[in-house]
């Protein structure tokens, strides 16, 4: 058990490592940070000087390998832009992201398993004719199209909710919050919509399959001649056996979100990672644009980790196999 | 009704009450306390005002920090912290300020001539992006408590015109806070400037969170008459669509960087008023004359180098189409690469012909290039107004005399090092100018690479004795002749056609039809001049 977990360890590293090379390498290509950092009265000869103080003139690998070893260190070094350390500033918007995106995962994850229920069980309806035809657009229109609509109709027109930002926050000691006040709840509804449509969509569309194949299997065929309850059988027996892939799915799904803000974060102006993700590129904020790439790997290896091991721990076959193949 | 239910609709109707009971005392108090909300593109960089030199910053520092000369909306100079200002009439190196008494700074500090001399010391330290502005000064002085002398390395009459971004902050402050140097970007290290300002403009920071909010709040010591708005958030949102709905929905009063292709939508709205006016900045091409091959055409030559082909690029391009059709009569098409309120501009400069393809083509011919020839056309796609669109329409008009252009379009980040590296046969590039004088134009665009000249150089003009003419300027005091060799180095430019001009941009600024406010040539609104209808 300790050795397969070392093992899944030092590969989780690995995968980091090779993950933030591979985007240390790509920004050579997003720009020259020089340009944005100075203003257009520098002199040639300043910027050059510039240039060999950041260090941009070393080759990539010596770069890299310098942010690695100051990264494991716990030093991020400071924005070119905004000119804080980049640790405390992803720090300080994260619990932003996290927080749309737990909201979004647990508003996906309900109204997926609800309407995929009500769905499967309702295949002929006209309700449900109307809920998979407009799932499709859920799928198909692209988030930031999304977000601009919904701010259209629900800030503009109907002017029930705030078009950007967190609204008021509350400080509980590191973590910013929204949830405590109702600017804050308010400006949560259009950008969790906007984030979790297209997850929810995956798994109304993943419960409704699985469910209707389970339907057809002959435990639930037995389960109804023995007698029992439509409810029984639905929820007792089809859906608990249904959820067992859709909960794997959407844990992974999570990691995904997360990732993925960026897009709503920028159309609602939310002061998240993604935000500032998407400000860094612009302005070639290499520092900035590097920590938060290996925030996100980190993030991935981690729930791939937590996967993996809950497939060791509730899956017995799992650990006969490797003990019988090393021997 | 358990008790517990009661008491709390008993509680509910008593707050309502009394709220409604406040906002009717503020329906009856509105000279008190007046926010104003504001957005735009994106959010100052630092609150250390020698850190960025960049224009959102400079925007924002305006309202906590003060400078020695203020530029008007006219593009005038008007005294700031400064009263008076002029060179020694002894000695043409040594610009003299008369300080305005009974200043004081937010903490409550008296500005003294002790502070500017400081805050230039400050301004010219290594670390500083304002410092290429004040690279003729030798040292400065304090001569009693309000007049500063200012040593020049030679006659500098332009000088005052570099210090309309000069913000001048506190010897105490500065000394009590370890705060010598500016923010240096490549120490991972922060400042306590960054985020912490003691300025004697007319607002104080409540709060800052860097691209999210920050608060001012009005100083009750300010010099100067109370201003009208006396509270400012300050927001910065990106998505341009998002911003128009903030402004639309009541979020927000007062928004700078209206997308073009909104003005009109706008302007039409109840409730919403949109203010334009010309901006400090010319848009126009630019090409590589010198090299003698260029590096994405077709040809073993240069074709940039033939006058016949610069003026048929010229006469290829229609200026008013490009007004009409990209801009939505949002611009002011241009003859020459700067704006009308530059010194040096004059209506004959500015005038440009209309487009005559066919004379383009035989031009093209007579070049030698009777088929024409291809070349890449670099173009930023996120940096000035409609900037592609203009490209692309350019594009089309070129393609009618021969030329085919190849459009290559991407991100400023990187467009402009490929113009600061000399590595682009044709190029967009806008250029404000805020000494509001020729000489800056021909500092950066025209005068050969050389010390803090040419930077910008990237057409590779050469021409010695138009260096030596823009090296005049710098020294010359005597205002006439020094017009009469701005306008001969401008006579030369144009004949040469080292810059190709398209226009200078319209600002538009959209308010709630109830604030007025005027356009700054620079976009640097100052909201001490907003007033509430």
């Amino acid at each position: 058990m300790i050795a397969f977990i070392l093992r899944r360890l030092v590969q989780s590293v690995l995968v980091m490592l090779v993950v933030s090379l591979v985007s240390f390498t790509m920004f050579r290509y997003v720009g020259d940070p020089i340009a944005a950092i100075v203003g257009q009265e520098t002199s040639i000869a300043d910027r050059e000087a510039l240039r060999e103080q950041l260090g941009l003139n070393d080759p990539v690998l010596v770069q890299f390998l310098g942010f690695v070893g100051r990264a494991v260190q716990g030093d991020f070094g400071i924005s070119y832009r905004l000119q804080q350390p980049v640790m405390e500033l992803i720090l300080s918007r994260l619990p932003a992201t996290l927080e749309l995106a737990f909201v979004s995962g647990i508003v996906a994850f309900a109204a997926g398993v609800g309407l995929g229920v009500y769905t499967a069980l309702n295949r002929r309806g006209l309700a449900s004719a109307t809920i998979m035809s407009t799932s499709l657009i859920g799928v198909s229109l692209p988030t930031f199209l999304i977000g601009v609509f919904l701010i259209w109709v629900f800030a503009v027109e109907l002017q029930w909710l705030p078009s950007f930002g967190r609204g008021e926050t509350v400080d509980l000691g590191g973590w910013t919050s929204g949830f405590l006040t109702e600017s804050g709840r308010a400006s949560l509804v259009l950008p969790v919509i906007t984030l979790g449509l297209y997850q929810m969509t995956l798994i109304m569309r993943l419960v409704r399959a699985e469910m209707l194949e389970v339907l057809r299997t002959d435990y639930i065929k037995f389960a109804r001649a023995r007698g029992l309850t439509n409810r029984a059988v639905n929820f007792g027996h089809a859906l608990k056996n249904t959820l067992v892939p859709v909960i794997t799915i959407a844990g992974l799904q999570l990691g995904s979100i997360i990732a993925f803000a960026i897009v709503t974060e920028t159309v609602f102006q939310w002061p998240g990672v993604g935000a500032l993700f998407i400000n860094s590129v612009q302005f070639v904020d290499v520092p900035v644009m590097a920590a938060y790439l290996l925030l996100i790997s980190f993030i991935f290896v981690v729930i791939n980790l937590i996967v993996d091991l809950l497939y060791y721990v509730v899956d017995p076959r799992l650990r006969v196999d490797r003990a019988s193949a090393r021997h | 009704m358990g008790f517990g239910l009661m008491r709390s609709a008993l509680l509910r109707r008593t707050t309502a009450a009394l709220l409604a009971s406040a906002a009717l005392a503020l329906t009856f108090a509105p000279a008190e306390a007046k926010t104003l909300r504001w957005a735009r593109v994106g959010d100052a960089l630092t609150l250390d005002p020698h850190s960025a030199n960049e224009g959102p910053t400079s925007t924002l520092l305006h309202h906590i920090y003060e400078t020695l000369v203020t530029r008007a909306n006219d593009g005038s100079l008007q005294p700031g912290l400064a009263t008076e200002w002029s060179i020694d009439p002894l000695d043409p190196t040594v610009w003299v300020f008369k300080l305005r008494e009974g200043v004081k700074f937010h903490d409550g500090a008296a500005m003294t001539a002790e502070d500017v001399v400081a805050s230039l010391e400050r301004v010219r330290k290594e670390t500083s992006d304002f410092k290429g502005l004040h690279t003729e000064v030798v040292s400065a002085e304090a001569v009693g408590d309000y007049t500063v002398r200012v040593k020049m390395s030679g006659p500098s009459p332009l000088y005052v015109q570099n210090l309309t971004n000069f913000f001048i902050m506190d010897k105490g402050w500065i000394a009590t806070h370890g705060v010598e140097m500016p923010q240096d970007r490549k120490n991972a290290e922060e400042k306590y400037t960054v985020r912490n300002a003691n300025g004697t403009g007319p607002y104080k920071v409540v709060s800052r969170d860097p691209e999210v909010r920050t608060v001012l709040q009005y100083f009750d010591g300010h010099w100067d008459t109370k201003p009208e708005v006396t509270e400012i958030v300050y927001t910065p949102i990106k998505e341009a669509a998002t911003r128009v709905a903030a402004l639309l929905s009541g979020e927000v009063d007062f928004v700078q960087d209206v997308p073009v292709q909104d003005i009109s939508r706008l302007q039409s709205t109840a409730g919403v008023a949109v203010t334009t006016g010309p901006e400090n900045r010319s848009i126009f091409f630019g090409y590589d004359q010198g090299s003698d091959k260029l590096r994405s055409a077709n040809t073993p030559d240069n074709p940039f180098k033939k006058p016949q082909v610069r003026e048929a690029l010229h006469l290829a391009m229609d200026r008013d189409a490009i007004m009409k059709v990209v801009m939505r009569g949002q611009s002011l098409p241009a003859g020459v690469a700067m704006p009308p309120f530059v010194n040096g501009w004059s209506p004959e400069l500015d005038a440009y012909p209309k487009p005559d393809y066919d004379k383009a083509k035989a031009l093209l011919a007579e070049a030698g290039y009777p088929e024409g020839f291809s070349v890449d056309l670099n173009c930023p796609n996120d940096r000035y107004l409609n900037d592609e669109a203009i490209c692309q329409a350019y594009v089309g008009m070129l393609g009618r005399i021969g030329i085919k252009a190849n459009l290559v379009s991407q991100s400023r980040t990187l467009h402009f090092p490929l113009i600061q590296k000399f590595e682009t046969d044709f190029y967009m590039l806008g250029w404000g100018v805020p000494t509001f004088d020729s000489a800056y134009v021909f500092d950066f665009l025209i005068h050969s690479p050389e010390g803090a000249r040419g930077g910008w150089n990237a057409t590779k003009y050469l021409n010695p004795e138009v260096d030596a003419m823009i090296k005049s300027l710098a020294t010359e005091i005597d205002n006439n002749a020094r017009n009469a060799t701005i306008a001969k180095i401008w006579d030369q430019v144009q004949k040469d056609r080292v810059l190709l001009p398209v226009h200078n941009q319209l600002l538009a600024y959209a308010t709630r039809d109830n604030i007025s406010i005027e356009v700054h040539p620079e976009n640097q609104p100052k909201l001490t001049t907003v007033k509430f209808k």
